[in-house]
């Protein structure tokens, strides 16, 4: 007797999995253990692990389709044996309006009138919104939310919920009332972006143009990382003479390069940041200029054998700077998976110190929230810390014409007891020259 | 306004009313001659003899019973526990026999004593010195609670305490005793059960106790300043009595609520208090209720693992962003 | 075989044998006058028959829960509570009917509060171990096992406090010496001298257990490392009781001395009545009690050959005793039960006063 596989419940929230890939094939023996395919839940992608010996007779849903938790994915049995296609778990189909029939004697099963019959099994193409009967049939809605709703007249089962696992808050029924009372849309409304930049319904404590008034007056104790913080940057920048270079670079090509790249590695789940590539470049230029890859020490100026650059990260009460080791060895995409892995556990406050002390460099991007240029201060011992703006879009001269063109403002706050303007200038320009032949760095 | 620790309100309110009513004796062991195993009794014996003033054997079981006694007949005991911890070995005078005697006596026995010491963890003395029983003293009827944050509640809410009529037991905390704050001159005396809104806002409720404000206090600042949260912080006060009514109009503003307290989880103050918020303000609530508790297990020893086992800014602020989702 | 060597040790006290009483010129008792020490009589006879109709109606399903009865140690309770001047305390554990009665409380109080019922000396929030007359120096009445005699000893702190003469008897079982509190409680009694007396009253038992199989050494002798006095009585002699207890307490009121008393009794039931009694001592014993040591016997005798009591006034002083029982039976039962809404009353003192509260929130939660 054939062993049907279903598709596993594999994270608290899911509720319909995506079969990206089969990893056997039907007529492959396969024992317990082996992985037979990629799911991609609502969180992560994850391996479907065998627990049967046998060969993979039948699959039941092809790569990338949809399949609710408990409907069949396979079939494994003994080579030969037959398999019959299981009956798929039924989708739970909107009540018929009219009463179902309760004639006595029970008719022989007819093809309900209104939802049709499923196909088994289940699949849903993956291109087709998710149908919103797959998820819980129960509205989710916070008590205060369904109080507001009826008092408002507010409908609010065609409400999309913005709160944790959609739960319907009050900032959904306030929107909902501040809209023009829309028709009866056919289908649910299309899924909320989780981007917080909501308009009407986004929270009322995350607009700046809240009325609010002033905080009140009070103090908070300090965390110990406000405290270090707080040392090392009066100390920073009281001891260290700062001083400040500036230039700025054509981000057109790395644009070009890294729109390229993502597009071909998004589907190996690679997506490269302007900073990974920043991170390499800097590592690039400390070779060129090694001069800046140095510390002040009361001994005297130490000059580093490796490029450790590190990154600024913002974290709940504070930041941190995690190092990516020997970033000059490492490849733009290791770079990029490394920060990835390091960005996220600092967020979690999960690093262990050795990773994030150590560095010889420290790149600060405030890029990607909008900031045009800035300066840094340093993170000693470091000899320099680079401070990267956005990429703006402005005119520019080129071949005596106004055009239209995307720069990058990079500024290298520089200890100046190691750091002399012409090697600092050395550095940026190695580090510009880089950043605008980003092929250059792949290799 | 005079600016006090917390150690010096307490013994301020000690004095006064030791002063006030002949009736009050402060016993415990080494309050008198050694000044306190934490000084707040310091100097009270130079000021008020032996005979109000005295040292108990360690004997917690022989002394608050004695007090309990002594109450009965119209004394008016004010007990140091060096450690609320030490509870558990006078278990049976605090909670059979302050707590039950005078409804089995059908209302005939009044036991005015107080009952008061550090109850917290944080200062890396493990898992017998960290206990903070106030939901296990707070479970007896006939008993009043209370867990002042700040030095001028600590003083007006030990007055209040001393001179009720029904057993009151008085939570401090060993980290507050330095902690300084404005405490007004002259008769100052605030009435048991009444919470204190120590910061007004507008998004989020955060209804804690004990040390658990400043840290909740603190919280609510970094909310405000980097997320544009406003957090309001009602601090208790008195576990039992209970101001409940402050807590469900703050919930009726905000809406969403975090209960931050210094309690191992199961069964806490805060479990009791999720319950009537629920109960009473269900259709105020745009969120479940939150609680960010002392991490189950007994105290952990390690000086800065133990930082991370009890309610801290970072864990209020992360538990606080949780709750505002 | 240690049953049997008490048994046939207490054969040669038989009462009718040696009917006087070695303490009965004890100048304590040669005070009393002919009805006082009638009213000791009757005040043991009214215990007796108190406990034996609250016996009745537990059998009969009027009273719930534990029911410890004192028969066979009438006159410890009576000794000493007839010896209490306006200043002195009493405080016992949860056989505490005797010493209730002893101090003058009603029987119908408290045979109410045995039914359960609003009439009761607790209003029936107490029951049969937790009877309470503050206004009578009576502090109850209390459970667990030891568990007063810190609270008797703060008594004997406050009256000392307070700057008067008096004293505070804190009795206990002979099974609650090995308790932590009551040494705690004998240390603190001496380290501060403190006018209490412990009261042991040993009568052998400690539930279920014997004496020799649960407490080491002489009980009232643990004393000596308190350095306290102690001394020991014949607890199936009223007289005895007196003069013994007379001594000590005085030196409690006048020198602000504790001490431990250890007096011998005996109880003719289980611990408490739904205890099985036939386990740990055998019936012949508590006949050869009952027979030859009983402490309402033994004084009547004393009377009887004093001269001060006729058989016939033993009678009528029975029947009367009895009638009394009966009465009070009658009236628990035609009693009322408190309400619910009764359950919520005497948890506070401020909420029992409403106009003086000073507190505000919550008392009760549901």
């Amino acid at each position: 007797m054939a062993q049907i596989i279903d598709m596993p419940k594999l994270s608290d929230t899911m509720t319909v999995g995506t079969l990206v890939k089969w990893l056997k094939q039907e007529g492959e023996p396969v024992k317990s253990g082996d992985m037979l395919a990629e799911v991609e839940t609502d969180k992560a992608t994850m391996e479907l692990e065998c627990f049967f010996d046998g060969t993979l007779l039948r699959q039941f849903a092809p790569a990338g389709s949809q399949v609710a938790i408990g409907s069949p994915l396979c079939a494994i049995g003994n080579p030969g044996e037959k398999v019959e296609t299981p009956a798929a778990v039924p989708v739970p189909a909107p009540k018929p309006a009219a009463p179902l029939p309760v004639a006595a004697p029970t008719p022989p099963p007819a093809p309900r009138p209104v939802a049709p019959t499923p196909v088994a099994p289940a699949l849903v193409p993956v291109s087709a919104p998710a149908p919103a009967a797959v998820s819980s049939a129960r509205v989710r809605i916070s008590p205060l939310a369904r109080r507001l709703a009826a008092e408002k007249g507010v409908d609010y089962s065609r409400v999309t919920g913005s709160g944790p696992g959609g739960r319907i808050v009050r900032a959904d029924i306030a929107a909902a009332a501040a809209k023009p009372a829309a028709p009866a849309a056919p289908a649910a409304a299309p899924a909320k972006s989780a981007s917080p930049k909501g308009g009407a319904d986004a929270w009322p404590w995350r607009s700046v143009f809240d009325p609010a008034p002033i905080q009140p007056e009070s103090t908070a104790a300090l965390s110990n990382m406000r405290t270090t913080i707080a040392r090392r940057l009066v100390e920073s920048k009281t001891t260290i003479p700062h001083f400040y270079l500036e230039i700025e670079v054509d981000a057109a090509p790395l644009g070009a390069l890294r729109a390229q790249l993502n597009a071909g590695l998004g589907q190996d789940g690679v997506r490269l940041s302007v900073n990974d590539f920043i991170l390499k470049a800097s590592a690039a230029a400390l070779r060129a200029v090694p001069g800046v890859n140095a510390s002040w020490d009361a001994a005297g100026i130490k000059f580093h054998g490796a490029v450790h650059v590190s990154f600024a990260v913002a974290i709940e009460d504070g930041l941190i700077t995690p190092v990516i080791r020997e970033t000059d060895q490492k490849s733009v995409v290791q770079i990029s998976t490394e920060a990835k892995d390091l960005g996220k556990r600092a967020k979690e406050k999960k690093l262990t110190p050795a990773e994030y002390t150590g560095g010889t460099f420290c790149v600060s991007n405030l890029g990607m929230m909008g900031i045009a240029r800035f300066s840094a201060i340093i993170n000693p011992p470091n000899a320099a810390i680079l401070a990267v703006g956005a990429t703006v879009r402005k005119p520019v001269v080129q071949d005596d014409q106004i055009v239209i063109g995307e720069r990058m403002s990079l500024t290298l706050s520089c200890d100046h007891r190691v750091v002399d303007g012409a090697l600092g200038a050395r550095f940026l320009n190695a580090l510009k020259d880089h950043l605008e032949h980003p092929a250059l760095l792949l290799v | 306004m005079p600016v006090l620790t917390y150690r010096e309100a307490i013994r301020h309110a000690l004095a006064e009313e030791l002063e006030r009513d002949s009736s009050v004796v402060v016993l415990g062991e080494e309050v008198g001659q050694f000044n306190g195993a934490y000084k707040v009794t310091e100097g009270l014996l130079a000021k008020f003899g032996p005979k109000r003033i005295v040292d108990t054997p360690i004997s917690e079981a022989g002394f608050i019973g004695l007090g309990v006694g002594a109450s009965m007949l119209g004394i008016r005991p004010v007990m140091e526990l060096m450690f609320w911890s030490f509870y558990s070995v006078a278990f049976d005078q605090i909670l059979n026999n302050a707590a039950n005697v005078r409804y089995m006596s059908g209302g005939l026995i009044n036991c005015p004593i107080v009952i008061r010491g550090p109850a917290n963890g944080g200062t890396n003395v493990g898992a017998t010195h960290s206990h903070t029983p106030e939901n296990v003293l707070a479970n007896h009827p006939g008993v009043k609670v209370v867990v002042p944050s700040t030095a001028a509640d600590a003083k007006g809410l030990l007055k209040s305490a001393i001179r009720d009529n029904d057993p009151v037991f008085f939570l401090e905390n060993t980290l507050l005793y330095g902690e300084k704050g404005e405490v007004p001159e002259g008769e100052h005396v605030v009435p048991l059960g009444l919470a204190d809104v120590k910061r007004a806002g507008t998004d989020l409720t955060i209804v804690t106790y004990g040390r658990s404000v400043l840290h909740s206090l603190a919280a609510a600042e970094i909310l405000q300043r980097d997320h544009g949260a406003s957090v309001e912080v009602v601090d208790l006060r008195t576990i039992r009595p209970l101001d409940l009514d402050t807590v469900l109009a703050s919930v009726a503003k905000t809406h969403r609520v975090l209960i931050v307290e210094e309690q191992k989880p199961f069964a806490s103050v805060g479990s009791q208090l999720a319950y009537m918020i629920q109960r009473e303000a269900f259709d105020e609530l745009d969120a479940p209720i939150h609680r960010l508790a002392t991490v189950d297990a007994p105290a952990i020893y390690s000086p800065p693992v133990e930082v991370e086992q009890l309610p801290n800014p970072s864990r209020v602020l992360k538990a606080a962003l949780e709750a505002l989702a | 075989m240690t049953k049997k060597t008490n048994a046939s040790a207490d054969k040669k006290a038989d009462a009718s044998v040696t009917p006087t009483s070695t303490s009965a010129s004890a100048p304590i008792n040669q005070r009393l006058g002919k009805e006082e020490r009638i009213e000791l009589y009757r005040t043991m006879l009214r215990i007796r028959r108190f406990e034996e109709r609250s016996l009745r109606a537990y059998q009969a399903k009027k009273i719930g829960g534990f029911l410890h009865l004192y028969i066979g140690q009438e006159a410890v309770a009576v000794g000493c509570c007839s010896l209490m001047g306006p200043n002195d305390h009493v405080i016992t554990a949860y056989r505490d009917h005797g010493h209730a009665i002893a101090v003058g409380m009603g029987l119908n109080e408290l045979m109410a509060e045995l039914f359960g019922k609003a009439t009761g000396c607790s209003k029936g929030k107490g029951g049969s171990m937790h009877y309470f007359a503050p206004d009578r120096n009576y502090w109850g009445g209390h459970g667990i096992v030891g568990g007063q005699i810190p609270l008797g000893t703060g008594l004997a702190y406050a009256v000392k406090y307070k700057g008067l003469k008096g004293a505070a008897m804190a009795f206990m079982g002979d099974g609650a010496v090995n308790q932590g509190a009551v040494h705690e409680a004998y240390n603190l009694a001496s380290l501060w001298q403190l006018p209490v007396i412990f009261v042991i009253e040993n009568n052998g038992y400690s539930m279920g257990t014997s004496q020799q199989r649960s407490s080491a050494g002489d009980l009232a002798k643990r004393a000596e490392g308190y350095n306290m006095s102690w001394g020991t009585c014949n607890g199936h002699d009223v007289y005895d009781v007196r003069a013994v207890m007379d001594r000590f307490l005085r030196q409690a009121r006048e020198e602000s001395k504790p001490a431990i008393i250890e007096i011998r009794t005996y109880r003719y039931r289980g611990h408490s009545v739904a205890d099985p009694d036939n386990t740990y001592r055998a019936k012949a014993e508590i006949e050869e009690y009952r027979r030859t040591k009983d402490p309402i016997q033994v004084f009547q005798h004393q009377l009887l050959s004093e001269g001060v009591l006729t058989e016939a006034d033993a009678a009528q002083i029975d029947q009367a005793a009895r009638t009394e029982a009966d009465a009070a039976a009658d009236f628990a039962e035609a009693s009322p039960f408190p309400t619910p809404d009764d359950i919520q009353k005497d948890v506070y003192w401020e909420a029992d006063h409403p106009a003086e509260r000073k507190s505000q929130g919550r008392l009760f939660f549901n």
